[in-house]
């Protein structure tokens, strides 16, 4: 592994390692950058992951104080954890379930496709898809995603078995295992899925992508990455110019260092990436950088996601394998219909019994919830993941008063739900429920969302500058040699798992920086 | 922890190893965690476990003690010192009344943790708990499911 010197300004500092900074810090070692990748969390691995939910909650999670505010359930249920995303090498790819779908065309334009929506910031991406095809083939190709490239499908655990017969009684088509970013065949001197049934809590089989252990050692291997764990960034610093010129972090043992870099990238997930641009003001950018538009921190969106629960009279251990085990596709079409824009997957979900007691029904006690906990292993499970809308006023903000260990402000996160994101819900908590109870459910339980795993939009991509923080390639408006590199670039949300985008964007962001690096241009 | 529960419902058993809670109050609370999540599979060793857990909080965090006292305490003015004499129903009632109070709040976060983050509780509730030791469920029961027709091939290939 490389060591570069804090005072090397011919480095590219990335910071965040999850599934956009450690995949870019990979292509750009892969093509001869020098990378200091900082990353807030610890270095853990497959063997350090333990099977157990709580465990690996505290050892995972960003537990850092946030408040929250708006008419968002999550205000009520969890006011301090809006989100549920990591704080590890590796970052959410720590945690993800390994869904892998590609954006819909029409979702790349959904201003024009859903017209207005009254209260929604929609924009259309300056995007298309068929310009992000070609790297959503490479970026499939890297994460071995099943049903691609010829790489079989998943086996479906029993979870899949009841979403199967459900949904295909329930008249809908499109029904399988997925597009799933974990081998079903030993590959890339990876495992097979051995069904573990934790995807949550960091894959012990290793068969599950995760830049932990594919992106940053193959980055590693080219002896041009410095990974600095437990380096939390504070502030991004820039010169007279303009121009980004480091980061100024906080190591492992509280001591400030300011590394020089040529570029800086940010991809700490979209509360913190907005948070930090808010936190790097400066008299030059008064508001926050890179935010001359006003945007940074707005138009946050989590998708309207919701899960529905039922309970049978025979036993299906929902437990038992992957998490994200199969999908219903049928309602993720153009399909203004239905009484809402957007559409949303089906997808199978499991908990364990730790965490279906604090999730199923936050906040309830006595007979009526502990006689629904009594049926786990009868229990099946799905979760709903669909396009929400942007607003503006739904934004991560720096909190007024309460700062954290560091002295900067703790990030407050305000959403409330949009009239289409409730439609959409109730809609999709009907349909769910139809699925189990056309094969004998005996009760289904409408789950509120669980604190926010897909976090989006904070420093949106935008053709004019007015409208948002970056242009098509993750790169600020305001500072050229500043790149938004994780899904706070999302413009719009799409109706799919966001990981895969974000992957396919940072290996098309690596192209254009090397590309602009070549013409002198960076 | 303490080891000698071998006396189920055995107050001086127990709550004679309690740091900060007298006898009574682990009494107490042994009903009200109970109330909270009523579970017939579950017996009062594994409720116990939870009011020792918020014993061995309150000794190292003094709001939790006074919370805990003073819950315990208003619980009981409410019922005039009936509370754990009192028909389930009538319990089940008298924490309703109180189900916002920081008391509730901190029993019920507690447990929720503490009672179902239990070895004992999974087994009894048909949670199985880490799969890594067997090597996961590839080769136990991933897709036992015998209730439903499998679903075709393309739909759900065969295991490799």
């Amino acid at each position: 592994m490389a060591r570069f010197d804090p005072n090397d300004d011919s480095v590219v500092v990335i910071i965040g390692s999850g599934a956009g900074g450690g995949t870019l810090a990979n292509e750009l070692c892969q093509k001869g950058f020098k990378v200091v990748l900082l990353e807030a969390g610890k270095h853990q691995s497959s063997a350090t992951f333990r099977n157990d939910e709580w465990f690996a909650f505290n050892q995972l999670a960003w537990l850092d104080k946030r408040t929250t505010s708006g008419n968002w359930q999550i205000a009520k249920d969890s006011p301090n954890l809006p989100a549920w995303t990591c704080k590890t090498v590796g970052g959410t790819t720590v945690h993800w379930a390994g869904a892998s779908l590609r954006f819909q065309e029409h979702e790349f334009k959904a201003k024009t496709t859903y017209s207005n929506v009254t209260g929604a910031n929609l924009l259309d991406w300056p995007l298309t898809l068929a310009e992000l095809d070609p790297y959503y083939a490479r970026a499939e190709l890297k994460m071995g995603v099943t049903r691609t490239n010829d790489i079989p499908g998943l086996p479906g655990n029993n979870n899949f078995k009841v979403m199967y017969n459900g949904a295909t009684r329930a008249g809908y088509k499109t029904v399988h295992t997925g597009r799933m970013a974990i081998n079903s065949r030993p590959r890339d001197d990876r495992s097979s899925c051995w069904q573990l049934g934790f995807c949550f809590q960091g894959c012990k089989s290793g068969a599950k992508w995760s830049t932990l252990y594919t992106e940053i050692p193959k980055a590693e291997a080219t002896g041009k990455l410095d990974l600095r764990p437990e380096s939390r960034a504070l502030q991004i610093q820039h010169d007279k110019q303009g121009k980004a010129t480091g980061v100024l972090y906080a190591d492992k043992d509280g001591k400030h260092v300011f590394q020089k870099a040529r570029i800086v990238c940010i991809a700490c997930n979209s509360i913190e990436s907005a948070r930090l641009l808010l936190n790097s003001s400066s008299s030059t950018f008064p508001q926050g950088l890179a935010n001359s538009s006003g945007q940074v921190g707005k138009n946050y969106m989590r998708h309207t996601t919701g899960s529905v629960y039922a309970t049978f009279a025979k036993p299906v251990y929902m437990n038992r394998g992957t998490i994200m085990a199969g999908i219903v596709s049928d309602e993720s079409e153009l399909n203004l219909k239905r009484g809402f824009a957007g559409g949303f997957e089906f997808e199978t979900i499991s908990l364990g019994l730790p965490f279906a007691a604090a999730f199923l029904k936050p906040g309830a006690w006595g007979r009526d919830y502990t006689r629904l906990l009594d049926q786990y292993p009868n229990m099946a499970g799905m979760w709903i993941v669909g396009e929400d809308m942007p607003q503006e006023s739904n934004a991560v903000t720096l909190h007024p008063t309460e700062k954290d260990q560091w002295g900067l402000p703790i990030p407050n996160v305000h959403y409330d739900d949009h009239p289409n994101d409730l439609a959409m819900r109730t809609y999709a908590f009907k349909r769910g429920a139809d699925i189990y109870n056309a094969v004998g459910a005996t009760q289904t339980v409408a789950v509120p969302p669980y604190p926010s795993t897909h976090n989006m939009g904070t420093c949106r991509m935008s053709e004019n500058p007015r409208d948002g923080v970056c242009n098509k390639w993750g790169q600020t408006h305001d500072l050229k040699n500043l790149f938004i590199s994780d899904g706070s670039q999302f413009t719009t949300s799409a109706g799919e798992n966001p990981t895969l985008t974000i992957v396919t964007l940072a290996i098309r962001q690596a192209e254009h920086i090397a590309d602009e690096s070549i013409k002198k241009n960076l | 922890m303490v080891s000698g529960v071998a006396v189920v419902g055995d107050a001086a058993q127990w709550t004679a190893g309690l740091k900060t809670l007298n006898a009574h109050e682990g009494e107490t609370l042994l009903k009200v965690t109970r109330q909270i999540f009523p579970h017939d599979r579950l017996d009062d060793t594994d409720y116990i476990k939870v009011v020792q857990d918020l014993d061995a909080e309150a000794a190292t965090t003094p709001d939790t003690a006074k919370v805990l006292h003073e819950g315990v305490a208003t619980l009981d003015r409410n019922t005039n010192n009936k509370f754990i004499t009192m028909s389930s129903a009538d319990q089940v009632a008298a924490l309703k009344n109180i189900e916002t109070s920081p008391f509730f709040q901190k029993v019920h976060g507690t447990e929720l943790v503490s009672l179902y983050n239990n070895h004992a509780v999974w087994k009894k509730l048909g949670y199985q708990g880490a799969s890594y030791p067997i090597g996961g469920y590839i080769h136990h029961g991933f897709n036992d499911l015998n209730w439903l027709p499998d679903p075709p091939e393309s739909a759900s290939p065969k295991p490799a």
